[in-house]
């Protein structure tokens, strides 16, 4: 684990950052629209991965320009990354519209609070467990 | 012009009980016709039955193979002589039954009786279908079919107690096979190759000399059927259902298919030369024995007069079980002939306990003090069974008791000599105080237990004749079989030596 | 026309739901839409037919998408392990469709209705493209469009039960987080091999041998999937997902979206990582198999516990799906012969049981288990029907169930480890506990003083007892089924043995 393979790998430290950070809000946060909030934190670590993947030493933009002996960086990653990014803001789409339906319904966005009303439903009143 | 061959007639006692159902529940509007049907079609499977036995008799071996379900194990039919032997006794005892059920039916009013008959088609047709099995699979299919077809009918009268005895009887007979049967026949597939019936038994050399009483007991003990303890607790909880349930199912259908598959694991898939070889079933001639006394003894106990037949049958039973355990030929034979005496026996001694509620609504043998003297032919009836069951001559039971003894002194297990003649004693004290209750011990005073007196010339008098006829009339067939036991010696005897 | 069309049939097989969907919400009235989304789900059910028929007769099918030739271009590949499965999906598909009209009268809010069908449709149409797809990336895309079809399609249920909307999202974040896992493993195969077709990363895994950047790949694939098709213990937005989705709902996704994923998993496990790897008979031996086994044993046990006989056919169907794990785990040909008969056989089976609970929750409002109380005598076919499919379930012979079950256990000998028959026989025994309780109610004892029902209506009959018969006759006759199995099997093992 010497200096140089840290720094030189800097772009997997931060997916890696990114991808824990959005993971943690998922699990920690109680509010449903930071757990999406959270979920889009950690998407984007993926796109990190995949876009910094396919840089290539000395490339450039994938831009076909005139000349020869041109490096292009890879433009497939860029592609899947497109798609990739809009299938999350799709998921962050539906979670929000449903989590708008969640407060009309429950009155509250927050875990804990639906889970109580759930519990209340599945179980009956005054089931305190 | 039909052409009738044996392959012809082994279809067509498969179809028959099938298109009989069918047709039972057509009737369902009209009574009559519905009796009719069931009539009909139990007389037109016996007559085909009686086509097959000739030409089996002859050496015919008549097959046919439906399909395959998972390549290359397919649902296929061949007769054998043990398979023969079942398949008169459920067909022949079915006319009988039927008979008194409608007798029986009609005397206590039950409900439901279009489903009591549809049902009871569909059981004996896979008691057929059982007993002209070729091949494990086909074998364990049918079982499975008359587990669910025979729930409905212990059911049958719908109360707590009824649904109480249905679980009992799912439970354990469903675990069992599943648990146990399915898991022994896809090893048996595994090993050998393949699951058909031949003679000599398909297993020698393929499995591992130590686990093969593993896999007899995986065997005995999933066919539940059979009532070996102590998977027999089916067989008692099974008594809720109305009385000609019990009658062929309970001493006929149901439990002659457990000990039929019994004797043909024993005889078919292991062969009885390799069980003696390797010695793997003593362990079963110890269950089988204790099983007996057991039974027996519990037997003495009960004073509701089904549960001490349903634990009498739990013995009985285990006398095929023993038979088939002690892995010789007479073994074997010994046990075929109590399949079929001891159907024709408990057949009538259940149908006397029918009748008895029937005609008094009297269920626990203290009740029954002097009832013969009402009672005559029912009680007499009652005995020629008996003294079946207990083996005295001139009666069938006689015959099949001696051969498993000859058996047992062959092979030199004189503790089971000894084991087979306490159970005779033991049969007699828990078979006979019925009867000498019945026709000695005077009327009590007061009324005990039910509303009525039954002084002579009192409400009480003898079954309805539907109900009287079909218990004297196997009684006398014990006597006759007596008389019989010869041919069926020398028929059974065909299969150990091919 | 048609001549034109056949070469043309796997993309078509997509891209008839995949239009038919916008299209849709043209019509504004939900009988017209439900007829046009009828018409097409069928359609995609008639090409499925067509595909596998093909398939079975000439080995591999390809076509090149845009006629970009694979591995540069998307390919969509058939062969024996994925046809099957097209038929499975489209074939429930069309059978829910054409059951769903009442369902969706009843269960959601006018004003929502004309709605359903597209949403439908889109979640047919990624699953059809998931299992026809041969590149990995598309294959993210389809599974991500089906999912958020899903996840819409599971709130629609909150008009009866607002608890819907929780499970909706609950369902999001989970199969979210597994979608992203499964994509970062797709990128780490980039990166390992510079190709997304999936022969091709087959191939070139194949010749690198052990990498720890493989291993990571199939770590992350491995939990991403696991999650898309509640493999234990990933499984906990299942059971609330399937009880409050509309009960056609929960037809579909119970019959068809984790079979998908167990399809994903095997091609994954099998024909992209390949038995070479050796990595994966670690995994099989000492993960798959300890959770296949768990996966059989504790959800079957919760069921028997149950009040809400959806949530205990969902606990069930995880149980199911350790069945097919189990296979799976094996690796062997009879394994995987046996998992791929029970995608199909479960399909049947737990389709027909949800269709009947369906009908109970339209004629009594509820899926309570004291609701089936009964209704043996007010609902005769609809029983009759729980009662085929719980007999299946329990696995007795003359059911496909029972198929399933002696093909695994088959297998379970084949390859040395006998004890496992015992799990699985003892799985089916506590099945028999939970369907007798159901049946026992409603056959042995009479409905409450008010309740007053009718039998369910045609269209809800009709093709639940479609399934119930295929039930019956693929139990009865398992010919064909077991030989596309094996040859599923094979076309999983043998690319490269």
């Amino acid at each position: 684990m010497s200096a140089e393979f840290i720094l030189g790998h800097y772009n997997y430290w931060v997916v890696i950052v990114l991808m824990m950070a959005g993971l943690y809000v998922v699990v920690s946060r109680g509010n449903l629209v930071k757990k999406i909030i959270g979920l889009n934190i950690f998407q984007t670590s993926v796109f990190l991965l995949y876009i910094s993947m396919g840089k290539v030493r000395g490339g450039t933009a994938p831009i076909e320009i005139e000349g020869t002996g041109v490096i292009y960086s890879n433009p497939l990653p860029h592609v899947l990354i497109l798609t990739a990014i809009v299938v999350g803001v799709a998921t962050t789409a539906v979670g929000l519209a449903i989590i708008v339906r969640i407060r009309e319904a429950y009155g509250t966005i927050e875990e804990d609070e639906i889970l109580k009303i759930d519990h209340i439903l599945d179980f009956g009143e005054g089931a305190q467990d | 012009m039909i052409i009738w061959t044996p392959e012809l007639a082994l279809v067509l006692s498969l179809i028959i009980p099938l298109l009989g159902s069918g047709l039972i529940v057509l009737a369902d509007k009209s009574p009559n016709r519905r009796e009719f049907v069931t009539l009909a079609t139990a007389v037109l499977l016996f007559l085909d039955i009686l086509y097959l036995l000739v030409a089996v008799v002859a050496g015919a071996r008549p097959s046919f193979e439906v399909l395959e379900v998972i390549p290359p194990l397919a649902v296929a039919f061949q007769i054998e002589p043990l398979g023969m032997l079942f398949a008169v006794v459920a067909s022949g005892l079915w006319i009988v039954n039927s008979i008194y059920s409608i007798g029986y039916m009609r005397g206590t009013n039950e409900p439901h009786q279009t489903r009591f008959y549809v049902c009871f088609a569909v059981a004996i047709g896979s008691a057929i279908a059982i007993a002209f099995a070729a091949n494990m699979f086909t074998l364990f299919i049918f079982y499975e079919v008359l587990t669910l077809s025979t729930y409905p009918l212990v059911i049958h009268k719908g109360t707590e107690a009824a649904r109480k005895g249905g679980r009992v009887y799912l439970g354990i007979l469903l675990g069992t096979s599943i648990g146990f049967l399915l898991i022994a026949v896809i090893w048996t597939w595994f090993v050998a190759g393949t699951l058909d019936f031949t003679p000599g038994g398909i297993l020698a050399g393929k499995v591992d000399e130590a686990l093969v009483p593993l896999l007899l007991a995986l065997y005995v003990f999933g066919i539940g059927k059979a009532a070996l303890m102590p998977f027999h607790r089916w067989l008692p909880a099974a008594m809720v259902a109305p009385t000609p349930v019990s009658a062929l199912l309970h001493a006929g259908a149901v439990v002659k298919a457990g000990v039929f598959a019994v004797l043909k694991v024993v005889v078919y898939i292991f062969g009885i030369d390799y069980l003696s070889m390797t010695g793997a079933s003593q362990w079963l001639i110890w269950v089988a024995a204790a099983s007996i006394l057991i039974a027996s003894i519990i037997a003495i106990t009960k004073d509701n007069l089904k549960a001490r037949l349903a634990y009498s049958t739990v013995s009985q039973l285990s006398y095929v079980t023993l038979g088939a355990a002690l892995a010789t030929s007479m073994g074997v034979i010994g046990g075929g002939m109590q399949i079929a005496m001891h159907a024709m026996g408990k057949i009538t001694l259940f149908m006397c306990a029918g009748s008895i509620y029937v005609a008094t609504r009297k269920t626990e043998i203290s009740d029954m003090a002097g009832l013969g003297r009402v009672m005559p032919w029912t009680f007499i009836a009652f005995l020629l069974g008996a003294l079946s069951i207990i083996g005295l001559p001139p009666m069938g039971g006689a015959w099949s008791k001696f051969v498993l003894i000859a058996a047992a002194a062959d092979t030199g297990d004189l503790i089971i000599i000894g084991v087979l003649m306490l159970s005779s004693l033991l049969n007699v004290g828990y078979l006979l105080p019925l009867v000498v209750r019945g026709f000695f011990t005077p009327v009590p005073a007061a009324a005990l237990g039910s509303a009525a007196t039954y002084a002579p010339g009192s409400a009480i008098k003898e079954a309805p004749l539907l109900c009287v006829l079909p218990p004297l009339a196997t009684g006398i067939g014990c006597i006759i079989l007596f008389f019989f036991a010869e041919p069926i010696y020398r028929f059974i005897e065909s299969i150990t030596s091919p | 026309m048609f001549a034109n069309l056949s070469p043309h049939l796997a993309p078509l097989q997509v891209v008839i739901p995949l239009i038919a969907a916008p299209l849709s919400l043209f019509l504004r009235n939900a009988t017209a839409a439900w007829l046009f989304a009828l018409v097409a789900t069928w359609s995609a059910f008639v090409i499925a037919c067509l595909l596998l028929v093909q398939v079975l007769d000439q080995g591999v099918l390809s076509y090149a998408l845009g006629g970009w030739p694979p591995p540069w271009g998307i390919e969509y590949r058939l062969d024996a392990a994925n046809a099957p499965v097209l038929v499975i999906v489209s074939g429930i598909g069309a059978a829910v469709m054409t059951y769903a009209r009442q369902g969706i009268l009843a269960e959601i809010e006018k004003h929502n209705q004309v709605l359903f069908f597209p949403v439908f449709l889109l979640a047919l149409a990624g699953l059809l493209g998931v299992t026809i797809t041969g590149d990995a990336f598309n294959l993210f895309v389809f599974l991500e469009i089906s999912s958020l079809s899903t996840y819409v399609l599971v709130s629609l249920g909150a008009n009866r039960d607002k608890r819907a909307l929780s499970a909706a999202i609950s369902y999001l974040i989970a199969g979210t987080i597994g979608a992203t896992f499964f994509v970062i493993g797709i990128g780490l195969l980039y990166m390992a091999t510079g190709t997304l077709n999936i022969m091709d990363l087959a191939m070139r895994i194949a010749d690198m041998g052990d990498s720890r950047l493989v291993r990571a790949a199939f770590a992350f694939i491995i939990v991403g999937i696991g999650l898309k098709l509640a493999l234990f213990p990933l499984h906990l937005w299942l059971p609330n997902a399937y009880t409050f989705a509309p009960s056609a709902v929960t037809v579909f996704i119970a019959a068809t979206s984790t079979k998908v994923a167990v399809y994903v998993l095997m091609r994954f496990v099998f024909t992209v990582f390949g038995t070479r790897f050796d990595f994966q008979e670690l995994t099989l031996s000492y993960l798959f198999l300890p959770l296949a086994l768990v996966g059989m044993f504790v959800p079957s046990i919760v069921a028997v516990f149950q009040t809400n006989v959806k949530r205990l056919l969902a606990y069930s169907s995880i149980a199911q799906i350790g069945y097919m794990l189990l296979g799976l785990s094996f690796a062997t040909i009879a394994g995987l012969t046996a998992a791929s008969i029970h995608l199909f056989n479960h399909a049947l089976m737990k389709g027909a049981l949800f269709m009947a609970v369906g009908a109970v929750a339209l004629r009594m409002g509820s899926t309570d288990i004291d609701a089936f109380t009964g209704l043996g005598r007010k609902m005769p076919w609809t029983m009759a029907a729980f009662v085929a499919g719980g007999l299946s379930l329990i696995g007795l012979p003359l059911t496909v169930g029972f198929v399933s079950k002696w093909l695994l256990i088959e297998a379970a000998f084949a390859s040395g480890q006998w004890w496992i028959a015992g799990f699985v026989v003892m799985s089916s025994l506590i099945a028999v506990i939970y369907v007798w309780r159901v049946v026992e109610l409603a056959y042995l004892h009479d409905t409450p003083e008010h309740v007053n029902v009718t039998e369910a209506p045609a269209s809800v009959l009709v093709p639940m007892w479609g399934l119930v018969l295929a039930n019956f006759y693929f139990g009865i006759n398992a010919q064909f089924t077991t030989s596309v199995a094996r040859r599923a099997a094979e076309a999983l093992l043998g690319v490269f043995p």
